[in-house]
């Protein structure tokens, strides 16, 4: 259930992106693009009844674990999405010093 | 008129992505996947396990076996960071004037909050090879730390030289580790310290030492970030 | 219907609402606000997954920094805008 309910949400964010006029939702939406991949790549690796995968001794190498991989994967595009919505909040900051709106049409007036 | 062409458009990627995965015998379902199918049957094996010497599998894969990918996303983080502080960049600077003064509470509560902080970030990041955590969320929590420095004092305004410097300087050494394992070993980040026994503070060879050096360095770059947020040009 | 499998209904049911919720609402401080809270289940989803790395880096990030940005970003427009 959870799969769809996050492969939902990446079309959810794809609909604010396309829609939106206001420079601020655009990057909410990207967001939540991403939130909605991060969470279909982990629910990929997941086992019923598995454990976390962090061995603590030798001797309990019989139990079942979760698949450490997709996490992973994830730790490090987390860290991305971060540095990619700093840069996008730092363009919106400078091009309301200079246009005083964050909405495209008003912009478009003033070009 | 563009509302409904946007709607019909995610609409239609929405169902070609689920009937896709729905009708191929590739995708499993979701959680009864096996183990040793995958390539993570070869990461949870006991004698791997035991000659990489990390008791997180997580921190192994992302510093031991992957850990090219790692120095790629470090290069992300420094390329963003740069261009917010080319945005903001003017001669002279001073601090933002938001037009609130902060509460008592605060300016009394920060101070102590600060070092429960900052040693908890350096628990998280030491024992990255033992307990969940790790170098990233430890770097970022000490961003937050100076986040909340910020949020007390209206005139503070942190060395940011100083912070420049250790991030260049950890950068650095990353790479220069991994160039001792091209020279010492044969490949390049090779472990090339002894590695001790599972689940000791002193084990998994290179492993700790290269999460401290990326802790260090996305936790400076991020309080750069917060500082080119929170300051003004003299000009504006 | 074991009880792992209504969490995970719950949730998923209550990330779309929050999604839509944010997408349409009129103020740019309230969709900041339903964007974090949506980082919020997105923890709790992982842990429920068995992920405890990518819940820390969650949590510290989505709570602590992207909301942090987003309000000085609004801070700053708005108070260009009265003076």
């Amino acid at each position: 259930m959870i799969q769809y309910a996050a492969i939902i949400l990446f079309v959810f964010g794809l609909y604010g992106l396309l829609t939106q006029r206001n420079i601020i939702k655009m990057i909410i939406s990207l967001n939540i693009m991403e939130i909605g991949l991060f969470i279909f790549i982990i629910s990929i690796g997941f086992v019923y009844d598995g454990v976390a995968p962090i061995i603590s001794s030798v001797s309990e190498t019989g139990l079942l674990f979760v698949d450490p991989l997709p996490q992973a994967l994830v730790l490090t595009a987390i860290v991305i999405g971060v540095g990619t919505t700093a840069l996008a909040l730092a363009f919106a900051k400078s091009i309301h010093n200079k246009y005083q709106t964050f909405s495209l049409d008003e912009m478009e007036e003033q070009l | 008129m563009k509302n409904l062409i946007g709607l019909l458009v995610s609409l239609l990627l929405g169902v070609l992505i689920i009937l896709t995965l729905a009708s191929s015998p590739s995708f499993p379902e979701f959680g009864s996947v096996d183990i040793n199918d995958r390539v993570a049957g070869e990461y949870l094996d006991n004698d791997n396990v035991e000659e990489v010497g990390s008791g997180n599998i997580v921190t192994a894969i992302v510093v031991g076996y992957r850990g090219f990918d790692t120095l790629g996303e470090v290069t992300v983080l420094f390329i963003s960071a740069l261009g917010i502080a080319l945005i903001f960049s003017d001669k002279k600077q001073k601090r933002l004037d938001l037009k609130f003064k902060p509460n008592f509470m605060l300016k009394t509560g920060s101070r102590i909050v600060f070092g429960i902080i900052l040693i908890t970030s350096l628990y998280i990041i030491f024992h990255g090879h033992l307990t969940p955590g790790g170098g990233f969320p430890g770097g970022v929590m000490i961003a937050s730390a100076i986040l909340l420095l910020y949020l007390a004092d209206d005139k503070f305004r942190s060395n940011i030289k100083g912070f420049k410097v250790l991030e260049g300087v950890a950068g650095s050494l990353f790479v220069i580790i991994g160039l001792l394992g091209l020279v010492i070993g044969t490949y390049f980040l090779e472990n090339f310290i002894p590695v001790g026994s599972l689940g000791e503070l002193l084990s998994a060879g290179i492993i700790p030492i290269i999460y401290m050096l990326i802790g260090l360095k996305v936790g400076s770059e991020i309080s750069g970030i917060v500082d080119n947020f929170l300051t003004e040009g003299e000009s504006a | 219907m074991t009880l792992f499998d209504v969490i995970t209904s719950v949730i998923g049911v209550l990330l779309l609402v929050l999604a839509f919720l944010a997408i349409n609402s009129k103020s740019l401080i309230k969709s900041v606000l339903f964007l974090s809270s949506l980082s919020m289940l997105a923890v709790v989803s992982f842990v429920i997954m068995r992920a405890p790395d990518v819940a820390i880096t969650e949590a510290v990030i989505g709570s602590g920094l992207v909301t942090a940005l987003f309000v000085f970003t609004l801070l700053a427009a708005e108070r260009r805008e009265t003076k």
